[in-house]
């Protein structure tokens, strides 16, 4: 589905992927962790088509289509979908309005007829469920005045109501207290089906507890350094990144 | 004791600090204004045909100019034919060391706090002292010499490097620019030159030290900095008058040029007479300072103190011509009793991706009125261009007035622009808290008020911070009732 | 020598057709024949401002100066009928429709039934007798500082009074369509409201200003005055929806009594020039002042908002916000300024100016002004000019919606927002209509 090859970006002429090489397949949970700096949200920035970040090299195939050419917007009708680190506020524009375009578009794309608003109101309220979220949340503008909580719980919203076929997590944990990782990772667990996949990047072995993965990367200095199951996650919990630093400083 | 106390202990009984007069000889031209006053001036500098010429150009323009009144400040016409404009200590000095000097001046300079010997020794600081309209004294000039930095008064300059005064003289700040500028280009007696070579770092801060002594004198002088591809230098002046009754005019003009990847600093701690409690007396400080970023990536950075002076006028300003230029304007204004104050910037924006940020913090206090009044203009070709500001103004006492007067001109659709301004007085709470803690309300105003201010002292080398601070305490003293 | 300039000359000939002027409309009222030829000299010293004048330096009159105009006269005939006012009703099936037609009251045009019981619309000499409410009239807008409200005040004919009176509680919109007809010649339109708002009162005005047809130039002149009395709360909303050539100067002034409340809002979405000038007076304690603007540009279309939110008085607050989006070659200009005067202490005065540029021929020139005299006050004021917020942007665009649609709802979303604190729920959704309209006919440049 996904298909990563020596990818390498920088932002502001700074180079920050280094070849960075990743196969993502239906159905798949991927987690990518590695210490600050090492290039997970930049990595999540370059799929989406975050324009400063400069593709200096490699291929990204998503779908049997060339990620990299494709606009933001064209990657996200393709079915990708990321959950921000920081959801910009956007005032003035309510949340529900936001999504009713923002669906259509997407089932535009497909060659879908647009939901009337009726159809669109039914399952608004059923994918509102799966992150317990207020009824008064869609009426308010984009993340305006949302908690750090209330933000992550609506990117999740979001993307249950996008149903995209990759779905990205930007440190989607960060921030939220206990109660909210759960709300926020029953809804991803809901949205798991055989066929979406996911890229969880986190930092934290804590949300893997909720969503378990079925690999773990370790990317340092803009590459994956070393792969294994979710007893890797573990193991970085409790020894930290100095190890694998000093792997690749061996291995170097 | 803390700093910001100690100093507060430094300061409590006095006045006008620097409000003495020295007893030194000068040489006076005559009273009064006209063609003749401009070729005194230009004789007793022995100066060349070409800069008479200049001079008087500048003089026949300023006679078709009328005084400008768009500034919100307030002041009885000025008689300019009773004006004396050229005053120079009699003794010529042209010293070797500074055993040499005057010992009246010598003794002004230790009574300002600029012992140039302790200036030399402790704070490695290159000192021009211009007295009324001389320059008396540049230290360093050897030092400075070995790197090519030429530091000098500005009349030497117009001897000994008269190409580079032919050609940037009136760059920036053409002698047509307004009616202070077209005086003080027709009259100006001396002032400071500096020039930086290619790629040369300045190892130290250059000063300068204006003072005004004689009475019934008004000061013109000029500074131009010339800062070569790639050179920085950082250039402190400061100023002050003794007490008089009358008012005395000051219009000086700055010109500044930053080539290619050049930055200069330029940092102002003005403390002019500012007349009594009255309004009797007092500077009337009417001064056109103006920097060009000529070249890419090139950096100018106004910081300016202004407690002083009965009257300021005054807009530090900086012309972003090369593509990725910066230009900043950091400053504290500060009025009491009944000073006026109209200060600002003006930033330019004609380069690609060039930068500018304005923080201004006003202060009034006494029967006041302190104005904040700015420029920010993002040519058609300014593509990307960004700008900050953020004017605060603090209100002690409910007899003062505060004024933001910004002017944001944007011409290109892919600029940013964003203005703050906040009026606000110092929050009863805050000095509760203070007095709760054991500190008078006095100290506690100061405390608050160093505090706001603080992002603009940051910006000051370490000993004018100090000085701006204990200048800030004066200038509020007795602004609590 | 163009009629304007004709009457800043003030020749021996002109002060005779003046004089004859207000002779003609002024004939029941001395008083005001008076203070028309106060206002004759006051315009004959001031002339038009030009760009020199700090207060017009970014705006041309030029254009204005060099128009030989003829003065719209009440012998003009009427042309327009009820149908053509019908499809300015932006305030529903129940509002009063108030025609003005090139600054004369057209009954025929006017839809005025219904109007209930303590509530007056009517021209000046309907109100002949009310000493109360002519005490107002030609008052409050200042003749001896603005040449242009010396110009109307001298020329306007037909002044078009509402009154409401104490305790009233008015809930159908009394809308002022000010219809444009141009006609063979350029046409100066000298109209005039004055509104009375006695204690307690509440209810809505809509201005709104129409071209109707083609024809020669036409320079709208208008002026304004709002009197609040205490604890009244008037709702204000001046819609500016002229033809491409329309050229339009005007003044608002309102006073504010103790307790009084008002919001006014200004939308401007038409005209070749516009000049509003917004004089909000807080003359007593307890007033809270709303003072809302958009502005939606393209072509070369010329705006400039003048205002001025003036504390006299202490424990008062004021609230302004506007916003504009500028494309083409279009030109915007907001001057705002807050004053607050020595004895307004304890006062909170916000204002906030936003704009957008859409294209790299348009420019914006914001002067927002602070003046504080007083020192126990919370003020501050904002302004921002620029594009699209990127973040917000690729938001939008990685949900999957087209960088096209995703700009035009981000603009609706920027300007919607002086629109939704319209509190008449009808008249918010006509506006809302308004600005979709032009908002669609702006070049949307990536």
């Amino acid at each position: 589905m996904l298909s990563i090859k020596d990818l390498k970006a920088s932002v502001e002429g700074k180079q920050i992927l280094n070849g960075l090489n990743l196969e993502v397949k239906p159905g798949e949970v991927h987690a990518i962790m590695g210490p600050n700096g090492s290039g997970k949200s930049t990595l999540a920035s370059v799929l989406a088509g975050r324009e400063e970040y400069e593709v200096e090299g490699g291929t990204v195939n998503f779908l049997g289509k060339d990620l990299l050419d494709m606009s933001p917007e064209d990657r996200a009708r393709a079915g990708m979908f990321l959950a921000f680190q920081y959801p910009v506020e956007i005032p003035g524009v309510s949340n529900a309005n936001f999504l009713k375009t923002a669906v259509n578009e997407v089932r535009k794309s497909r060659g879908l007829a647009p939901y009337d608003s009726k159809e669109f109101l039914k399952i608004m309220k059923e994918k509102m469920a799966l992150v317990e979220m207020d009824k008064a949340m869609t009426q308010r503008s984009v993340n305006e005045g949302f908690s750090g909580g209330e933000k992550k719980r609506n990117e999740i919203f979001q993307m249950a109501m996008l149903e995209p076929t990759l779905a990205i997590l930007d440190e989607t944990d960060s921030g939220l207290d206990i109660d909210a990782l759960r709300i926020v990772s029953n809804g991803v667990n809901a949205l798991r089906d055989g066929n979406r996949s996911f890229i969880v990047i986190t930092h934290y072995q804590r949300l893997l507890d909720y969503i378990v993965p079925d690999f773990v990367h370790v990317l340092y200095k803009g590459r994956i350094v070393k792969s294994g199951t979710k007893d890797l996650a573990l193991e970085l919990e409790e020894k930290g990144y100095d190890w694998i630093k000093e792997e690749v400083a061996v291995g170097a | 004791m803390s700093e910001d106390l100690k100093i507060l202990d430094e300061v409590t009984n006095s006045e006008y600090k620097y409000g003495f007069v020295s007893n030194i000889e000068s040489d006076n031209a005559p009273k009064g204004l006209d063609e003749s006053t401009v070729r005194f001036i230009s004789a007793k500098k022995n100066e060349p045909e070409w800069l008479l010429e200049w001079r008087l150009k500048s003089f026949r323009h300023w006679l078709t100019l009328e005084e400008p009144t768009w500034a919100n400040v307030h002041y009885p016409k000025i008689d300019f034919q009773d004006i004396i404009y050229y005053s120079a200590p009699k003794k010529k000095p042209s010293l070797n060391s500074l055993d040499e000097l005057d010992p009246e001046i010598k003794a002004t300079f230790d009574k300002l706090g600029i012992s140039l010997i302790e200036q030399q020794r402790l704070a490695g600081v290159a000192v021009d002292a211009v007295i009324d309209s001389v320059s008396v004294k540049t230290t360093f000039r050897e030092t400075l010499g070995e790197l090519g930095i030429i530091f000098c008064s500005f009349s030497e300059a117009v001897h000994d490097h008269p190409d580079l005064i032919k050609k940037y003289l009136g760059s920036v700040v053409p002698h047509t620019d307004n009616y202070y500028a077209a005086l003080n280009s027709a009259v100006f007696s001396d002032g400071s030159f500096c020039y930086i070579p290619k790629g040369v770092r300045c190892p130290m801060e250059l000063s300068t030290y204006f003072r005004i002594n004689s009475a019934g004198t008004g000061q013109f002088e000029r500074t131009l900095i010339i800062a070569e591809e790639g050179s920085f230098v950082s250039y402190l002046e400061g100023c002050t008058a003794p007490m008089r009754d009358e008012n005395q005019l000051h219009a000086a003009i700055v010109e500044i040029i930053s080539h290619t990847d050049a930055t200069v600093k330029y940092s102002t701690v003005q403390n002019w007479y500012p007349g009594d409690k009255n309004g009797k007396g007092g500077i009337y400080n009417f001064v056109t300072k103006r920097g060009i970023c000529m070249g890419d990536r090139a950096k100018i950075s106004w910081t300016q103190v202004e407690t002083g002076s009965a009257i300021t006028w005054k807009y530090p300003s900086v012309i972003l011509k090369g593509d990725y230029s910066v230009g900043e304007f950091y400053s504290v204004a500060v009025t009491n009793n009944m000073q006026q104050a109209d200060t600002g910037t003006k930033m330019i924006h004609l380069g690609k991706k060039t930068k500018s940020i304005i923080i201004s913090k006003g202060i009034s206090c006494g029967k006041s009125q302190n104005s904040y009044r700015g420029l920010v203009r993002i040519g058609k070709k300014a593509e990307h261009a960004r700008n900050f500001s953020q004017c605060d103004s603090l209100l002690i006492g409910d007899k003062c007035g505060a004024h933001t007067f910004p002017y944001i001109e944007v011409g290109n659709k892919t600029a940013k622009v964003e203005h703050e301004a906040t009026t606000s007085k110092v929050g009863e709470d805050q000095i509760f808290y203070c007095n709760q803690r054991g500190i008078s309300t006095e100290d506690a105003v100061n405390l608050i008020v160093n505090g706001y201010c603080k992002e603009v002292f940051n910006q000051l080398p370490m000993e004018f911070a100090v000085e701006a601070q204990k200048l800030l305490a004066i200038s509020l003293e007795g602004s609590v009732g | 020598m163009s009629t304007i300039t004709k009457y800043q000359t003030a020749s021996t000939a002109f002060v005779q057709e003046a004089e004859v002027f207000a002779d003609l409309y002024g004939k029941a009222h001395p008083t005001l024949t008076a203070i028309r030829k106060q206002a004759m000299v006051a315009f004959s010293n001031r002339g038009i401002p030009t760009m020199k004048h700090e207060e017009w330096k970014y705006v041309n009159l030029t254009s204005i100066a060099q128009t030989d105009y003829r003065t719209a006269s009440p012998a003009d005939s009427q042309k327009l009928s009820k149908s053509d006012a019908e499809q300015y009703r932006f305030a529903g099936k129940d509002a009063i429709l108030c025609v003005i037609e090139n600054g004369k009251l057209n009954v025929a045009a006017s839809t005025m039934t219904g109007i209930p019981a303590g509530v007056r619309i009517g021209s000046i000499d309907d109100f002949s007798s009310d000493a109360a409410v002519m005490s107002h009239l030609f008052t409050h807008a200042s003749f001896e500082e603005e040449a242009m409200v010396a110009l109307n005040t001298m020329l306007c004919y037909s002044p078009i009074i509402i009154k409401v009176d104490a305790k009233v509680k008015c809930d159908t919109v009394i809308q002022l369509i000010f219809a444009t007809v141009p006609g063979a010649d350029p046409l100066l339109i000298p109209a005039r409201v004055l509104v009375v708002a006695e204690e307690q009162s509440e209810f809505t005005v809509v201005e709104s200003y129409h071209t109707l047809g083609a024809g020669a130039l036409t320079f709208n002149n208008v002026v304004s005055e709002v009197v609040v009395g205490k604890a009244a709360r008037v709702h204000y909303s001046k819609i500016q929806v002229e033809g491409d050539e329309a050229q339009h100067i005007n003044y608002h002034k309102v006073n504010m009594a103790r307790d009084s409340y008002q919001h006014l809002t200004t939308l401007t979405l038409g005209g070749a020039i516009v000049r509003n000038n917004l004089n909000i007076r807080l003359d007593d304690e307890q007033v809270n002042a709303y003072l809302n603007g958009l502005y939606v540009l393209n072509q070369k279309q010329v705006i400039d908002n003048h205002t001025l939110v003036d504390h006299a008085m202490p424990n008062c607050y004021s609230n302004e916000l506007y916003k504009g989006i500028i494309g083409d070659q279009a030109q915007g200009v907001f001057n705002g300024k807050i004053w607050v005067r020595e004895d307004a202490q304890k006062t909170n005065a916000y204002q906030s100016n936003k704009n957008l540029l859409l294209s790299n021929q348009a420019s914006m020139n914001t002067k927002p002004q602070l003046e504080i005299y007083a020192d126990d006050v919370k003020c501050s004021h904002g302004a921002t000019t620029g594009q699209l917020d990127d973040e917000a942007l690729f938001y939008l665009r990685a949900r999957g919606i087209g960088e096209t649609v995703a700009r035009s709802l981000l603009n609706h979303a920027f300007a919607a927002d002086v629109i939704e604190q319209v509190e008449n729920e009808t008249l918010r959704e006509s506006l809302m209509q308004l600005l979709d309209v032009k908002l669609s006919a702006l070049q949307i440049e990536a």
